[in-house]
């Protein structure tokens, strides 16, 4: 038996093994490397010491995990009911899929029709503008740019979310409204529990790529907000300044880890639980 | 899983669906890149005429593989790391030293030039490439100020420190561009924009954070699409962003400041990894053709260099002071120069201080 | 009760119109007899006929579509292997390694990617081309599978596997008739977010493109400079379109199967009807 599972993991890792070598160990090895010499090649802290003694970069380090968890929260409030709406539909699988279709149309042509829906002669002003109100100031506002990033994140966040909870047993909901538990009470000690694996991966997937958006923040924000995808893009990009740009990636990457760790950790006491 | 599997199966089918279209297309529009009579011409995105593309294969034969890129420091980064074997590019004056410093160009051979007469001898000969060794001026243009006549004064607007009047509270959009703005800022204090002294940097970064609370957005190719929308009243950015925001909305006028401001090239050049000499030449001439460079004019928008080409553009457009200013306006305008690495890492990080001072 | 459901769809119809506004105004705007997406100047196909003419832009349309089916379909392949590997781990740190190597590349941004999976292409001397933005397509969308095929792993009930194991089932049969049938939901959303994200792509593809192959995306940031043209919002709507005549057709299909379907089947394995 223990031979056979040998065999599987053999199988299963030799794909995802050459994968994890060529494109993620090799170029972490290249950004640690870069992020630890000099241009000469010799080793030095230089480039963590700029970034630690710098006030600039970790104001910006704050506002990325400050703003990530705002849109990760955003997103979470906005998906979950949906989610769980989406669930309880006939064809709930076309309707999934409409989620879904929105996110093939370009990035970037998304944000030019969200400048034009929010600008002070856009939509929405023209629209408010019926009944009455004048027109408001909404593009370059912290909240402008969350409800772009959200809408960006929100198909992202419900995918998984849907997903765990289609996999609950209906009947496990009836049988906790037949021991007496109202509708709030079999959300929360039934449907919400159960559906944790979904929201961690949904958090995930939305939390750890907001830590580096860029393009919003300058389209939307007006570059009001500047989060370290900004400051590495410029490294790499306008300074040419590999190193400092690496720096920060391998911070990033730290920070990473650590939210990942966080998270797990509560993952298997969940799992204990329900085992 | 037989769901699973019958996915699968659909997505092969319509894989090699595609791969069909997309052979054929290839062999019909003959993009194929093995044949020899090929122009690998690497631009910006929509930066020239499609028609003259056209033209260019009916006269010579060539064919055009046209790919793009969306800035000076990307393009840079691919041709350095090899890889590529583009014939033609078009980099930005600042970049074209760069690249000449680093050996990533090829000198251009003048005996095979047959329209370099035909352009403005101000525009050749530049302190980037002296004698044009390695470019040719593809457009030309300058920084300056749009703003819009229905919430400002024209008068209210004519100079650089203008900006600074606190009648403009929150009204200004500011190019992302940490070059562009410090420049604004060492030209009103008289210095000049390629400054490699480490007082009159710190000076224009505090002239520049004085500017904040007019600042209303620091951005960047989104400029023309704002200020055609009656975003914002005032705006600092290119002439190229300036022609394209000024034909969608009446309202709005560019300024070039008297006193000066930043001359902004696209040349031609051709990397080292040019593979199509000849075929690139045969580009370079048929672009310095009065009649072809004057048509792409039209289509760009931007101002040409081609003295020739400009006598044949509409009366309307060669006589515009906004795109075609004056002599004396242009004899007070300056070309950046390459800072190198560690001035070019101090200006960004003025900036990004500057940036990060928002409230 | 009643009201309670109109509250539900109520809230329904709210987020699909927030995520179909911006995809409206573009589409609307493709009609624009103007040349922007400001200022209805009239209606008119002049766009579309302009679009139909250009076979260079309808070619990278196909090439494209071509590298995100083929490379969400392979890395949803790898990853799902990669999944099953992590989840067939005994130690929760070896798990946290190999997860946090895994989202490594979810946390980087695109620029960080982009420039390193250049330098790792022309050091091994590979052409730039089809192939080497396949290969990076493929490299960066593993993860999110991965992150989406493992919730689905920790939720399958494990006396399932056992009752599998017991009655002799071996590796293959295991996996095709027990694990893949219960996680092919989580399959599927990784391919869905696989194929949104190289859709998307811009710096990556940028980075490793070469020898005159495009994708749409590189196609349309580089027109920023000079303005995105209403070309490229009557190509999107006509994907949109496409794409949506596409889930219809699935919604009729799965509406007429779905009347013949008994629904005993379901309750065994509930999750074998995928999307």
């Amino acid at each position: 038996m223990p031979k056979s599972k040998q065999q599987r993991q053999l199988f299963y890792i030799i794909p995802y093994g050459i994968w994890l070598v060529l494109f993620v160990i090799a170029p972490l090895i290249l950004l640690l490397f870069q992020s630890l010499t000099t241009q000469n090649g010799h080793f030095t802290l230089q480039n963590y010491a700029t970034y630690f003694a710098s006030g600039t970069y970790l104001l910006m380090t704050f506002n990325s995990v400050w703003y990530a968890f705002l849109i990760t929260i955003i997103t979470l409030v906005i998906s979950y009911p949906m989610a769980y709406l989406l669930n309880r539909l006939k064809q709930k699988h076309f309707w999934l899929l409409l989620v879904i279709l929105p996110t093939w149309i370009n990035l970037l042509l998304k944000t030019y029709a969200f400048i034009g829906l929010l600008s002070k002669t856009g939509t929405v002003n023209n629209f408010i503008g019926l009944m009455g109100i004048a027109p408001q100031q909404l593009l370059f506002s912290n909240w402008s740019f969350l409800l772009v990033a959200a809408y960006i994140e929100i198909p992202f966040m419900i995918l998984p979310i849907f997903n765990s909870l289609a996999e609950i047993n209906p009947r496990l909901a009836q049988a906790s409204r037949d021991l007496g538990a109202n509708q709030w009470q079999t959300l929360r000690r039934v449907i919400l529990p159960l559906s944790m694996p979904g929201i961690k991966a949904g958090i995930q997937a939305v939390f750890i790529p907001s830590l580096s958006l860029f393009m919003i923040t300058r389209l939307i924000g007006g570059n009001r907000v500047i989060t370290l995808g900004t400051a590495i893009e410029e490294h790499f990009l306008v300074t040419q300044n590999w190193r400092l740009g690496s720096t920060i990636g391998v911070i990033l990457i730290v920070a990473m880890v650590i939210t990942m760790v966080l998270t797990r950790e509560r993952a298997r006491k969940s799992s204990r639980n329900r085992g | 899983m037989k769901k699973l599997v019958m996915g699968m199966i659909g997505i092969c089918t319509i894989v090699l669906i595609l791969f069909g279209t997309q052979h054929y297309l290839a062999s019909k529009t003959g993009t194929n890149v093995s044949s020899n009579k090929v122009l690998n011409l690497y631009n910006w995105g929509d930066y020239i005429d499609p028609e003259l593309l056209k033209k260019f294969t009916k006269e010579t034969g060539y064919k055009v593989s046209y790919e793009t890129f969306d800035s000076n420091e990307a393009m840079y980064t691919k041709i350095k790391q090899g890889g590529t074997s583009y014939d033609l590019t078009v980099p930005s004056d600042y970049m074209i030293q760069k690249m000449k410093r680093e050996h990533l160009l090829l000198p251009l051979d003048h005996s095979k030039l047959t329209g370099l007469k035909n352009y403005d001898t101000r525009f050749l000969n530049q302190s980037f490439d002296h004698n044009n060794q390695y470019s040719l001026p593809y457009f030309w243009g300058t920084l300056g100020i749009i703003y819009n006549d229905q919430y400002i004064n024209a008068k209210d607007i004519q100079h650089w420190d203008d900006l600074w009047s606190p009648k403009f509270k929150n009204q200004i959009m500011l190019i992302d561009s940490a070059r562009d703005a410090l420049a604004i800022a060492l030209i009103t204090q008289d210095k000049s924009v390629n400054t490699k002294s480490r007082a009159d940097l710190a000076a224009a970064q505090a002239k520049l954070t004085a500017l904040m609370p007019n600042v209303k957005a620091i951005i960047a190719d989104e400029i023309k699409m704002y200020m055609a929308q009656n975003e914002a009243a005032i705006a600092v950015t290119y002439s190229g962003e300036a022609s394209e925001a000024l034909s969608h909305n009446k309202h709005l006028h560019y300024v070039v400041p008297s006193e000066g401001s930043n001359l902004w090239f696209d040349n031609v050049v051709m990397p080292k990894t040019a593979k199509h000499q000849a075929a690139a030449y045969a580009f370079l001439n048929f672009m310095s053709d009065p009649k072809n460079a004057a048509q792409n004019a039209e289509y760009i928008g931007y101002a040409t260099p081609n003295k020739k080409a400009k006598v044949l553009l509409p009366k309307a457009i060669r006589q515009d002071k906004q795109f075609y200013p004056n002599d004396q306006t242009v004899k007070h305008l300056q070309v950046y120069d390459d800072l190198g690495q560690l001035w070019t890492e101090k200006y960004n990080d003025a900036f990004l201080e500057f940036k990060m001072s928002q409230k | 009760m009643v009201k309670k459901i109109k509250w539900a769809n109520g809230y329904l119809w709210l987020v699909f119109i927030l995520l179909y506004l911006p995809i409206f105004f573009l589409i609307v705007y493709s009609f624009n007899a103007g040349d922007v997406m400001q200022g209805w100047e009239g209606f008119s196909f002049k766009h579309y006929t302009e679009l139909f003419a250009d076979t260079r832009i309808i070619e990278i349309v196909v090439s494209t579509l071509l590298i995100a089916l083929l490379s969400s379909l392979i890395a949803s392949i790898i990853g799902t292997a990669g999944a099953l590997y992590i989840y067939n781990l005994k130690y929760a740190l070896a798990k946290n390694i190999f997860l946090s190597l895994n989202n490594i590349l979810l946390v980087s941004p695109d620029v960080i990617i982009g420039a390193s999976f250049l330098i790792l292409f022309t050091v091994m001397g590979f052409a730039l081309g089809f192939t080497s933005v396949l290969l990076s397509h493929i490299a960066f969308s593993i993860p999110i599978v991965v992150l989406m095929v493992l919730p689905r792993l920790q939720e399958m009930n494990q006396s399932l596997v056992a009752a599998a194991k017991d009655l002799g089932a071996n590796n293959w049969q295991m996996l095709s008739r027990v694990i893949l049938p219960v996680i092919s939901p989580g399959i599927l959303a990784g391919f869905f977010m696989a194929f949104t994200y190289s859709l998307d792509d811009f710096a990556v593809t940028f980075f490793v493109t070469g020898n005159g192959f495009t994708t749409l995306s590189v196609e349309i940031y580089s027109r920023a400079r000079q303005g995105v043209s209403l070309e490229i919002n009557a190509l999107s709507a006509m994907m949109f379109m496409v794409s949506l005549l596409l889930v219809l057709a699935y919604y009729i299909i799965s509406t007429r199967s779905g009347k013949n379907k008994k629904r005993g089947t379901r309750l065994v394995l509930p999750a074998s009807e995928g999307l």
